[in-house]
């Protein structure tokens, strides 16, 4: 049977702030255990929460780079439950007036259209802190420097239909908080982490089906295969004639395969309440104005004028802009170099290549992007060839200097002196008689192999057009 | 009749983590059901065209700057810890 899949998501992203979300502890990630626990965060009796005016102003960015209303008074409630990574025995959040309502993004798929997925809201919290098991025979370790780390929540619709669809919310969501810089988007460190709410229901029918919850979801990879892993598990329960339960699920990416986490069941009654320790929060139009004047350009608008005015692709524009630093690589390149083109295949393809194959960042890369416009420039005023460029580069990255310099060293300069190229010719044809006379009786095919012989000859620095152009005056005889 | 029943009293004593005996069941179910009709009464209230209180003080809450103080003495808050190591608060182990 075909069943339609639901998926809504639910987004935890940390917010770029130097300090704690209630109290003055820092953020950093990797200290020593709670180095970064202030009195607050450890819940000791009588302190109270003082909020982080930078979390206000990131939240509403993030409000007014997806379209929403922004919350100009919010409230801050108590989410009660008790585990050891959250000492005060309730979370701090945002119930009934959160700072985000609704809002939206576009996401492309696969077939090259794209799909409106709505917010519903996002509300800012505080994160827990960790548990280590293990270690201590008998005794769960705790470390509270996370506790506190502010956090916004963005949970959408249930609108996606298909896995694919939920990694290209979650990448275009990650992408976003990047650019508008409310997050460092670092998922290794927890700083981007997502729940699936995942159901499957016969194509047709209106009502949702029972879903099941799959927590803290760190990687775009595991998202997919954690989601594809649920659809599945309850296809085979719901064909087997029995019924999916209301549960919270936890993905393990070792075994590949979702388990109920029947802890989490009994604390699922929250009796949410406003806290009393924090007045509800009122910002100001002026307020919401300023940070929508000081808004930086947001992927879509950057992928637009890419297209409007650069005359890319949607394709390359949609890649080019897929995140911030590679976008504004790109328009360096594309500045120095005048030529927008090859700029945009160099970043898409070779640089891009290299990247995802040594694994690093493009801040991290040993070409920059002037020196990336040398070569295109080189490539342009004809004295390297497109095929010599990229020797060039492979050897700009592996330290062996400017663009110029590798040319020059390694005397890679192309040839576009008619003479010494006609020189070359006369050599290649008078060896090769037998494919000459195959091309004078009409085998017009046989230019290829004259052209790569030629160039072969000249160890791949021979002008290519001249090569051709040359060629096919000798070869007529 | 009251309107929370045993069942309900056991479950709340449970998630707030509060140790009751059998006999102390029935005098909880009576006296949270008194506390419970006094506070339907403020049900009857017309509300209409009243927003809703999220805190009876007549003011908006104060933010501080984003500044961190690194300044945490970690060695003086686990002095009273029941018990610590390499850094950490231990506690009875947690099943996940």
């Amino acid at each position: 049977m075909a069943w339609e899949v639901v998926i809504g998501l639910e987004i935890h992203t940390q917010l770029a702030t130097q300090s704690k979300i209630f109290s003055t502890a820092p953020t950093a990630y990797g200290a020593e255990p709670n180095t970064q626990a202030s009195l607050v965060d450890l819940a000791m009796p009588g302190v109270l929460p003082v909020l982080n005016e930078k979390v206000m102003e990131l939240a509403t960015k993030f409000g007014l780079a997806i379209g929403a209303e922004i919350g100009t008074t919010s409230v801050f409630d108590r989410k009660n439950y008790f585990y050891p990574d959250s000492p005060k025995a309730y979370q701090i959040t945002q119930m009934d007036f959160p700072i985000v309502i609704g809002g939206q993004i576009d996401i492309d798929l696969e077939d090259g259209s794209t799909k409106r997925i709505n917010v519903t809201r996002a509300h800012l919290e505080e994160d827990a802190g960790k548990s280590l098991h293990g270690e201590f025979t008998g005794q769960t370790g705790i470390d509270l420097n996370r506790a506190g780390t502010p956090l916004i929540e963005i949970v959408s619709e249930p609108e996606m239909r298909s896995a694919k669809e939920a990694v290209a919310y979650m990448r275009k969501m990650h992408a976003l908080v990047r650019y508008i810089g409310i997050s460092d988007g670092n998922m290794q460190e927890g700083s981007f982490r997502c729940d699936a709410n995942v159901s499957i229901r016969p194509f047709g029918q209106e009502e949702l089906g029972t879903r099941a919850e799959i927590k803290n979801l760190n990687s775009f990879k595991f998202i997919e295969q954690a989601i594809n892993y649920e659809v599945e598990r309850q296809a085979y329960i719901l064909e087997s004639g029995g019924r999916v339960i209301q549960e919270t699920r936890l993905y393990d990416p070792d075994k590949g395969e979702t388990r109920s986490m029947r802890s989490k069941e009994e604390a699922n009654d929250y009796r949410y309440f406003p806290d009393p320790d924090l007045l509800p929060v009122v910002i100001s139009q002026a307020f919401v104005d300023n940070i929508a004047k000081n808004m930086p350009e947001l992927p879509d608008q950057k992928k637009q004028r890419f297209i409007d005015e650069l005359g890319l692709s949607a394709l390359d524009a949609g890649i080019l802009t897929s995140n911030r630093e590679l976008s504004e690589y790109f328009e360096q390149v594309a500045n120095i170099s005048k030529q927008t083109k090859l700029a945009a295949n160099w970043v898409t393809g070779n640089l891009s290549a290299k990247l995802n194959k040594e694994n690093i960042e493009i801040a991290a890369a040993p070409v920059t992007a002037e020196m990336l416009a040398t070569v295109i420039q080189r490539i342009s005023d004809k004295t390297i060839s497109g095929k010599i460029a990229k020797d060039v580069f492979e050897a700009m990255w592996n330290g062996e200097g400017s663009c110029d310099e590798v040319i020059e060293k390694k005397g890679l300069k192309q040839i576009t002196d008619d003479s010494a190229i006609e020189t070359m010719i006369d050599n290649v044809i008078a060896n090769n008689p037998n494919q000459l006379a195959q091309y004078q009786a009409g085998k017009q095919q046989l230019l290829g192999f004259f052209v790569g012989q030629v160039m072969k000859a000249s160890r791949g620095k021979a002008n290519p057009a001249q090569v051709n152009q040359l060629l096919r005056t000798k070869l007529q005889g | 009749m009251p309107i929370i029943e045993k069942e309900e009293v056991i479950k709340v004593a449970h998630l707030a983590r509060l140790a009751i005996s059998d006999d102390q069941v029935e005098a909880y179910t009576q006296n949270l059901s008194h506390i419970l009709e006094m506070v339907e009464q403020m049900n009857e209230a017309d509300v209409e065209g009243v927003e809703p209180l999220a805190n009876p003080l007549d003011s908006t809450l104060r933010l501080r700057p984003d500044i961190a103080n690194p300044d945490i003495d970690r060695e003086a808050f686990q002095a009273v810890a029941p018990s610590t190591e390499k850094g950490l608060y231990l506690v009875p182990r947690v099943i996940e």
